[in-house]
């Protein structure tokens, strides 16, 4: 791990997975894809699209990373299936 | 050969700037600083200054322009007064945390309510802490000088620099300015040299939420909390102490003017009474130090150009020998005192030094101070026990 630069007098970051640390801690609600509902086609992804965090895969069937999401619920609101579920914890269960 | 001009303390703010190169101006008017956004205006459009003028919607909008123009590598200018400095402060805030050099005139104006659009220094007292370097001028060839001036101290320390005038007093005051030769300018400021800023080789993020302990970055790099960040700040606001000491140093080398760094005296070789004070009642001490004499008052004058960072040390040197230090400001920290008169004495008691401190409060909303009345204040705080007054109040 590299020693802290001196210089640093401005806050920044590059953008990069990972960068506001592992927000997946914060989550108080899990989103659970149930693959059945979801029409598993390019000309959806609305979840994808809205996801704050761009934490879902763009490859079906669709994965989120949960060490990142942090259960904001946008997915599960926006998907026009009702293919997503918040649930309670941190888990998917 | 000599350009001598008979200007305006706005005309010769707006005139620095131009000198100053700068690249990007974002500024809405307000009285008493209209005519410098009015000149400014008029010199892009003219094709004179080559820069953007952006036409924002409220001061609060100016400043983030500015902010945002300094961060892609633009040298930028903004000016306002009163409420809409008022209106700018959490962008005043974000434009020290950023690290931008910003130059920005402040027309002092007292702050509503009630409405004034008359002079005194409260507006910008008011944004004492926010982290900007703040100087304060005496005349309007200060103003076009400090402005150069401003650049390359705050390109150096990468903080922002507010540069305060009296509004009307100076502001619309017509006087004999020496317009510096563009090329002497050129010498004195070099190009401005990029800090972090975003380019388009690559993409990154500015200020992002970073939580209080320093933590790793994406590849794994120690990056500082908020409160090293800040405590960086604070430690090279203390520096540019020496860094606007030397700047004015190496004006008067190339242009051929000086304007005392931090401080500036008057009579304060033998002097045992000094009168405190900055901008142009700083300069009005002047006359009523004359006057203190004459009726045998040894007396100096002591004017703060730099206000913050505080030139604490200076100010104890300079007033080594001061039986009384009598403060008088057109500001007043409401509920105690005048801000600089708590600073001095702050300073002063850290210098183990006990001279007696009276201050006095005047010209709040443009009413005004003659140099009889501060000699007459003067004169019974040296007679009397130290006191802290308004000068011509009723209540």
């Amino acid at each position: 791990m590299a020693e802290k630069d001196e210089k640093v007098i401005v806050a920044w970051s590059k953008p990069a997975p990972g960068e506001a640390g592992r927000t997946g801690d914060w989550r108080s609600q899990t989103p659970v894809i149930d693959h059945d509902k979801c029409p598993q086609k390019d000309y959806c992804l609305y979840c994808w699209l809205y996801c704050p965090d761009a934490v879902i895969s763009r490859d079906f069937p669709l994965e989120i990373d949960l060490e990142y999401c942090k259960g904001c619920g946008v997915c599960a609101e926006e998907c026009p299936r009702k293919a997503i579920t918040m649930v309670d914890g941190r888990d998917p269960g | 050969m000599t350009d001598v001009r008979i200007i305006t303390a706005n005309e010769a703010a707006a005139l620095g700037a131009m000198l100053s190169r700068v690249q990007v101006v974002a500024a809405y008017p307000i009285t008493p600083q209209t005519p410098v956004t009015e000149d400014l205006a008029a010199m892009v459009e003219r094709g004179d200054l080559k820069a953007e003028y952006l036409t924002v919607e409220s001061e609060h909008s100016a400043m983030a322009s500015v902010i945002a123009a300094s961060q892609v590598g633009a040298r930028v200018f903004t000016a306002t007064s009163a409420n809409g400095l008022l209106y700018m402060h959490e962008n005043l805030h974000w434009a020290a945390g950023s690290r931008v050099p910003v130059v920005m005139g402040c027309v002092n104006r007292g702050v509503g309510a009630p409405w004034t659009i008359l002079n005194d220094q409260q507006d910008s007292i008011a944004q004492r802490d926010t982290g900007w370097i703040q100087l304060y001028c005496r005349n309007s060839q200060e103003v076009l000088d400090s402005i150069i001036q401003a650049y390359r101290i705050a390109e150096q320390v990468r903080i922002p620099i507010m540069v305060c005038y009296d509004g009307f007093v100076l502001s619309h005051m017509s006087t004999p300015v020496e317009i510096p030769p563009q090329d002497k300018v050129d010498e004195f400021l070099p190009d401005l040299v990029p800090g972090i800023e975003i380019s388009e080789n690559g993409f990154m993020n500015l200020n992002p939420l970073i939580l209080s302990d320093p933590r790793s970055d994406a590849e794994g790099v120690i990056q500082p909390g908020y409160m090293d960040l800040r405590y960086r700040l604070q430690n090279d606001l203390l520096a540019s102490l020496e860094t606007i000491g030397d700047a004015d140093k190496e004006f008067e080398s190339v242009i051929g003017r000086g304007w005392g760094g931090l401080i500036w005296e008057y009579k304060m070789d033998d002097a045992e009474h000094v009168l405190i004070s900055m901008g142009s009642l700083a300069s009005e001490c002047t006359l009523a130090a004359d006057s203190m004499r004459e009726q045998g008052l040894r007396t100096g004058v002591v004017g703060v150009r730099a206000y913050r960072p505080f030139p604490a040390d200076a100010l104890a040197q300079a007033l080594a020998r001061a039986q009384t230090a009598i403060v008088f400001e057109k500001d007043i920290s409401y509920g105690y005192r005048g801000a600089l008169a708590s600073d001095l004495k702050a300073a002063l008691y850290d210098a183990d030094m006990r001279p007696k401190v009276s201050s006095f409060v005047a010209g709040l909303g443009g009413r005004d101070v003659r140099p009889e009345q501060l000699a007459e204040s003067a004169v019974n705080a040296i007679t009397s026990e130290p006191t802290h007054k308004w000068i011509d109040a009723s209540g």
